[in-house]
C-alpha cells in the first residue's frame, strides 16, 4: 500500500538544492502520436486501418499486414502485469537519483506488450490500467496503476514524478479578483495545497471576496498587477522560491474585433494584462521554477495558463481578445520548451466563454468558473499539458482538427 | 527692474525666505487612476518597463520606458479635455500660454468638512466665508481645495464604495461662479479628479470639468501637501509636458511660499 505523503520538512540551508535532471528524451516523429495523447490524458496507440491490429512501440508499417496506414486511435487501457523489475543502480543520471525504480512488462488486452513505469501498488501477475504520461523530459511514457483504487494511491512516488499534484505544494494564483481565480483557489485548497498565494490586481479597489479569502487557512493575498513589470518582480522576489505551481488566471475580455473598436487603448490593455503579463511572470518566476524542478516532494512542478479556446482560431466578435490569447498561447509553447530542462510542466487550460459579465448576452453553453478550477486541479493531478473545458472548447478543438478552414468560416 | 526682481527671488530661494513646496505625488504604478465603467476606455496607470540596468541590455546605464495616460498621477487638465472646451483656441497643453503655468493660489481649507463627509461639496457660501476672512479671490488665481485627502493611502484615497468613488469636490454652482464671477485661472484638488467622486450625478455632470474647460481654464488634481500652503500668497508652478494636442499631462507641481506666509 502506498505510504501517504508527509508534509515536507523545511529546507536545510546548508544543503545545495538538487538540480533537475531528465530521463532520456529522444523519440521518433511517429511516436509523438503518443506524446499528443499523453498531453491530453488519452491512452492511444497506433492501430492498423486495414487489419485493426494495435501496435507498440511506434512504427511506420503494420507488423501484421505491412500496411503503412497506422493512425493513432484511443485504445482500451486494461492489461496484465506479466513481470516486474526493480532497477536498483541505473546508469542514467535521472533514474539513478530516483532508484530504486520499478518498471514492468504489461500485456495489454488489445495485444501489445509495453515496458511501463509501475505504481507502487501494482502486483506482478495482476490486472493493471495503463495510461500515457508525460515524463520530466516532456515525452510520453506508459504508466501502470492497479486495477482497483488503493488508499493514498495519488501519493505514489513514481506517479508523483509524472504529475504535478497540488498536495503539499505552494501555489500562486495570479488573479484573485476573477471568478475563475477565486474558484481555483478553493479547488487548490481542497486538493491539499499547502499555501496558495493569491494575486490582487489594483489593490486600491475594494474586493468583495477579500474577507472570505483571508479567512481560508493557507491563503495569502499579495498585491499583483501582471501588467506592471515591477509589481511582478517584487512579488517574485518574495515568493518565487516558494512557488511550486503557478496558475496564471490573467483575464481581460472585451468585445470587438479590428474595425468595430474605437481607438487602440483596449488592444493595448489586453496585451498589457495578458501577453505582457505572461512575459513579466515568465521572466520573474520562470528561472526559479526551472531551478527547483527536483527540489523534493514540493519541487516546482507546473505552470498553468487559462486561455480562451479562441486562441486556436479567431472568433471575430471577440477577435482582438482572441488575438491576444493567441499571442499568449505562442508564448506558452516557448515557455514550455524553456521550463522543460527543469522538469516543470506547462499546462494550457482552454475554455469556451465563461459564465460572467463579459459574455452575459451569449446563450449557453458557457463554462462555469468552478468547472475551470476543477479541470485545473484534475489536470495537475494527472500531469496533463492540454485541457479543454466545456462543450465549446471541445467542439472548437474537434473542428480545428478536422478542417481549420471550415472552422474559420464558421466562426467568422 | 525685472532683472532686479528675479535676482531677489533667487536670493530669497537660496536663503530660504521663499520656500519651494512639492505638491506632487510620486508617480508609481500602484497609484490609483480614475475609475470609469469598464466598457469605456480607461486611463492607463503608470507602467515602467526596464530598458537596461547596467546589464547586458545596457552595460553602463539604467533607463526605462514608461506608459501612462495624460491623466495619471498628479496631473494637469487642459480645456480640450472636456467637450465644453473642445473648440477654444490654444486649448491643449502644447498651445496654451506658458504664462498660465505660473500663477498665484488661494487655498480653501475644507479638511474638517471632508473628514466629516467624504462626499462633501464645496458651495458658494463656503467660498464667501473664506473671502470674508482672506479677501476676494483675485482674477487669474488658482483656487485649491484643501481636504487633506492626500494624506490618505491606497483604498481610502480612491474610496470606492457603493455607487463608485466617494471623494470631496465642488458643486456645480460654485464652479460656474468661480469661473464667471471670480475669473479664476483654474481649480485644483487633492483627489483623483477636479470633480467630486459622485459628480456624475450633479447637474451638469462633472461641473468642474464642464465650467473650467468651457471657460478655457485649467484643472490640477492629485495634489498633495496643500496644508503646507498659506490661504493666499503662494505661487503655483505647473508646467505640463508639451504633448502635441495633449488633453493634459502628468506634472510636477511646485509652490513658492514666502517664509512669513
Amino acid at each position: 500500500m502506498t505510504e501517504p505523503l508527509s508534509p515536507p520538512r523545511k529546507r536545510n540551508p546548508l544543503n545545495r538544492t538538487r538540480l533537475p535532471s531528465q530521463p532520456p528524451a529522444a523519440r521518433s516523429r511517429t511516436s509523438h502520436g503518443l506524446t499528443r495523447a499523453a498531453a491530453e490524458g488519452r491512452f492511444a496507440l497506433q492501430r492498423c486501418s486495414h487489419c485493426g491490429t494495435f501496435c507498440y512501440p511506434a512504427r511506420d508499417i503494420c507488423p501484421q499486414c505491412l500496411s503503412i496506414d497506422l493512425p493513432f486511435a484511443d485504445a482500451p487501457t486494461g492489461g496484465k502485469l506479466v513481470s516486474e523489475t526493480t532497477v536498483r543502480v541505473p546508469a542514467d543520471v535521472y533514474f539513478r537519483e530516483r532508484a530504486p525504480w520499478r518498471i514492468g512488462l504489461v500485456e495489454l488486452d488489445c495485444g501489445p506488450v509495453l515496458v511501463s513505469h509501475l505504481h507502487g501498488d501494482c502486483v506482478e501477475g495482476e490486472r493493471v490500467r495503463l495510461s500515457l504520461q508525460l515524463d520530466k523530459s516532456g515525452q510520453a511514457v506508459a504508466f501502470a496503476k492497479p486495477q482497483q483504487e488503493t488508499p493514498a494511491m495519488q501519493d505514489d512516488r513514481q506517479w508523483r514524478e509524472l504529475t504535478a499534484d497540488p498536495k503539499f505544494r505552494r501555489v500562486l494564483v495570479t488573479n484573485g479578483r476573477s471568478a475563475v481565480g477565486l474558484a481555483t483557489v478553493d479547488a487548490l485548497i481542497k486538493a491539499g495545497a499547502r499555501i496558495v498565494h493569491v494575486g490582487v490586481p489594483e489593490n486600491w479597489k475594494p474586493f468583495a471576496e477579500e474577507e472570505r479569502l483571508r479567512a481560508l487557512p493557507g491563503v495569502k493575498l499579495v498585491p499583483l498587477d501582471l501588467g506592471d513589470e515591477r509589481s511582478v518582480r517584487d512579488v517574485a522576489a518574495d515568493i518565487a522560491g516558494k512557488t511550486d505551481i503557478l496558475v496564471n488566471t490573467a483575464e481581460f475580455v472585451r468585445p470587438g474585433g479590428l474595425t468595430d473598436r474605437q481607438g487602440t487603448s483596449f488592444f493595448q490593455m489586453e496585451l498589457a494584462e495578458t501577453y505582457m503579463g505572461l512575459i513579466h511572470l515568465a521572466q520573474s518566476f520562470g528561472p526559479v521554477l526551472r531551478m527547483r524542478g527536483a527540489d523534493g516532494i514540493d519541487s516546482a512542478a507546473a505552470w498553468v495558463n487559462v486561455l480562451s479556446v479562441y486562441a486556436l482560431a479567431n472568433w471575430p466578435p471577440f477577435g482582438a481578445h482572441a488575438a491576444a490569447q493567441a499571442g499568449c498561447l505562442s508564448l506558452s509553447h516557448c515557455l514550455r520548451a524553456e521550463l522543460r530542462p527543469g522538469g516543470v510542466k506547462v499546462m494550457n487550460v482552454f475554455t469556451g466563454p465563461i459564465d460572467g459579465d463579459w459574455f452575459q448576452t451569449l446563450p449557453p453553453p458557457k463554462v462555469a468558473p468552478r468547472a475551470v478550477a476543477e479541470a485545473i486541479v484534475a489536470g495537475l493531478r494527472s500531469g496533463l499539458e492540454e485541457v479543454f473545458v466545456g462543450d465549446v472548447a471541445q467542439d472548437v478543438r474537434r473542428r480545428l482538427a478536422a478542417n481549420p478552414k471550415a472552422l474559420e468560416r464558421e466562426l467568422g | 527692474m525685472g532683472a532686479f526682481d528675479l535676482l531677489s527671488l533667487s536670493t530669497a530661494l537660496a536663503g530660504g525666505s521663499v520656500r519651494v513646496i512639492d505638491l506632487t505625488f510620486t508617480l508609481s504604478p500602484d497609484f490609483p487612476v480614475i475609475v470609469l465603467p469598464p466598457e469605456f476606455g480607461q486611463a492607463s496607470p503608470l507602467r515602467i518597463e526596464r530598458i537596461s540596468r547596467y546589464d547586458a541590455a545596457g552595460p553602463a546605464w539604467y533607463w526605462n520606458n514608461i506608459t501612462l495616460s495624460e491623466h495619471t498621477g498628479t496631473h494637469f487638465d487642459a480645456p480640450i479635455h472636456w467637450f465644453t472646451g473642445k473648440d477654444l483656441p490654444n486649448n491643449a497643453v502644447d498651445t496654451m500660454p506658458v504664462s498660465d503655468m505660473i500663477a498665484p493660489a488661494c487655498v480653501i481649507d475644507c479638511s474638517a468638512q471632508a473628514a466629516a463627509d467624504p462626499d462633501f461639496l464645496l458651495g458658494i457660501a463656503d467660498v464667501e466665508a473664506w473671502e470674508a476672512r482672506h479677501g476676494r479671490i483675485p482674477e487669474r488665481n488658482w483656487v485649491l481645495l484643501r481636504t487633506d485627502w492626500s494624506k490618505r493611502g491606497g483604498r481610502d484615497y480612491a474610496n470606492l464604495g457603493e455607487g463608485g468613488p466617494h471623494t470631496p469636490g465642488p458643486d456645480a454652482a460654485v464652479m460656474r461662479w468661480l469661473v464667471e464671477e471670480r475669473g479664476i485661472i483654474g481649480f485644483g484638488t487633492e483627489t483623483i479628479g477636479t470633480d467630486a467622486g459622485q459628480a456624475a450625478h450633479l447637474d451638469p455632470p462633472f461641473p468642474a470639468h464642464h465650467f473650467l474647460h468651457g471657460g478655457g481654464r485649467y484643472g490640477l488634481q492629485c495634489l498633495r501637501d496643500l496644508d503646507q500652503l498659506p490661504p493666499t500668497g503662494a505661487i503655483i508652478i505647473a508646467t505640463p509636458l508639451k504633448i502635441v494636442n495633449g488633453s493634459g499631462s502628468p506634472v510636477r507641481v511646485l509652490a513658492l511660499v514666502g517664509a512669513t506666509g
